[in-house]
């Protein structure tokens, strides 16, 4: 079950409501359990991209499917909605809700049938194991950059999502906090492996974390390889 | 005390026979300046009512028109914040043709209530809640509008469904403006005039608010009954935008 890959078939054109520049994004990819990095220059349709696939952004045309599970297709006109998906996205702002503790954070993307006890026991306990345990009862304007990421990363993982996208969440950070918290992502995302995406535009993070990458210029993919290849060097 | 007619001058503009309200008398009640209070309870009581249902009906519209994109969603907002600037007799003749005893409506809820919402304590409800209405529609909307679009995207790919990242997430971000509406709206209710003369006549304990009482003890050259209510309203007003000014000020910094 959580070896489903993911396949991804987008279009989406200019003037589309909610888009901000004249871009037209034309990308298809698999993404097989493990993660992929998409990478390429800010505007080149990345986070564009990873909004097809949550479901918040519907493409004109294309096919989204985990596996033979079928999200969109615009032949069929399908279309699962958003909170459907069980995708985890860690927003590039990681988007805590400010007026929740962390462990409230943590426990609301667990599903609504585990009892509320149980949810706070697994959300401390994914806080334990992202090493920000002791953050459990105090609110996100308290947090470090470093702890914030900690949290959002334990919210979703916590949620046990199908697929995971990660927007750029380790930009913000120095160098020696980055190389750790990607040390312990790729960690926990190798205990029970999904199709994960990771967006970014600096080589060092990709390679760090990632196991293929697909570029991306200006809404269309220019190459695809794997990083043994050392597509960076 | 005289509780079945609209009593006061003037009511040249204002005449409840044609609406199917019987005046026995149109005698002028002499109030005592201890007979204020008695306006002033009324005028509470009624804002309080009327601030629940502008609540309920307002954050609702408000929340629809904030999220969900719609043919004649600028109609609607059109609707809502009309009574802003529609002279007051023009709102009470449409309530009255909307809401009189003659009208569907007025007749459906007489024969549930057994109690006419035209000149009734209904009718200076209904009154209040056309004035408060349009506050509470353009604040909480804004409040609304302002919070972080990414959060309750957040909350959806958590699995929320949308109305459970309304009520969890975009809701309680906007509280602030969400108070802030509330009370501008009990002000507003509180000091309603025109509105309420035209639906709900001026009767001494029964639709006679303090606004209308005011009315009633300056054209009789009574100003002293008129100061306790005067002083009352103008103090709470001020305290009330006093209130709304921080926390609408507090809600904007980071």
């Amino acid at each position: 079950m959580s070896a489903a890959t993911l396949s991804v078939r987008v279009s989406l054109h200019a003037r589309q409501r909610g888009q901000e520049r004249g871009l037209d994004l034309d990308v298809a990819f698999e993404v097989p359990p493990g993660v992929t990095v998409l990478f390429g220059p800010s505007g080149a349709g990345k986070s564009r991209t990873l909004a097809c696939i949550a479901g918040i952004v519907r493409p004109q045309r294309g096919r989204i499917a985990l596996g033979d599970d079928v999200w969109f297709d615009s032949d069929t006109g399908e279309l699962l909605a958003i909170h459907r998906r069980r995708v985890a996205y860690v927003f590039q702002s990681l988007a805590l809700f400010p007026h929740m503790t962390a462990a409230e954070n943590v426990a609301y993307g667990i599903p609504r049938d585990v009892p509320p006890p149980e949810r706070r026991r697994i959300a401390v306990e994914m806080l334990t194991k992202m090493r920000v345990a002791h953050l459990s009862d105090r609110r996100p304007r308290t947090f470090s950059g470093g702890e914030a990421q900690r949290v959002a990363l334990a919210r979703a993982f916590a949620m046990r999502p199908r697929v995971m996208l990660l927007d750029e969440p380790f930009s913000a950070l120095d160098v020696g906090v980055k190389k750790e918290l990607l040390r312990e992502v790729s960690e926990r995302l190798a205990d029970d492996p999904i199709p994960t995406i990771l967006v970014t535009h600096q080589p060092e993070e990709a390679e760090l974390l990632g196991e293929r990458v697909v570029f991306i210029e200006e809404g269309r993919i220019t190459r695809t390889a794997s990083m043994s290849e050392g597509p960076f060097r | 005390m005289d509780h079945t007619g609209c009593s006061s001058p003037p009511s040249t503009f204002m005449r409840p026979e044609a609406f199917g309200v019987r005046c026995p008398h149109s005698r002028y009640e002499s109030l005592t300046s201890s007979m204020e209070l008695g306006p002033l309870l009324l005028s509470f009581e009624i804002a309080a009512t009327a601030t629940v249902l502008a609540a309920v009906i307002g954050i609702t519209v408000a929340a629809v028109l904030a999220n969900l994109r719609f043919p004649g969603r600028d109609l609607v907002d059109v609707l809502f914040t009309a009574p802003i600037v529609m002279p007051p007799t023009v709102l009470g003749y449409y309530v009255l043709v909307a809401l009189g005893r003659r009208s569907v409506l007025g007749q459906a809820f007489e024969w549930l209530t057994g109690t006419s919402i035209v000149f009734t304590k209904v009718g200076a409800v209904v009154a209040a809640v056309i004035g408060a209405m349009p506050l509470v529609v353009k604040s909480v909307r804004t409040a609304l509008e302002e919070t972080d679009p990414t959060l309750v995207l957040a909350a959806r790919t958590l699995g929320a469904p949308p109305l459970r990242a309304f009520f969890t997430i975009q809701l309680p971000l906007a509280y602030r403006g969400i108070a802030a509406a509330l009370m501008l709206a009990f002000a507003r209710s509180l000091g309603d005039f025109g509105v309420t003369l035209m639906v709900a006549g001026n009767i001494p304990g029964e639709t006679q608010t303090a606004a209308l009482a005011i009315y009633d003890a300056i054209q009789a050259h009574r100003e002293d009954d008129a100061r306790l209510m005067i002083a009352v309203l103008t103090g709470l007003v001020v305290v009330l935008l006093y209130v709304v000014g921080k926390l609408t000020a507090r809600e904007r910094s980071p």
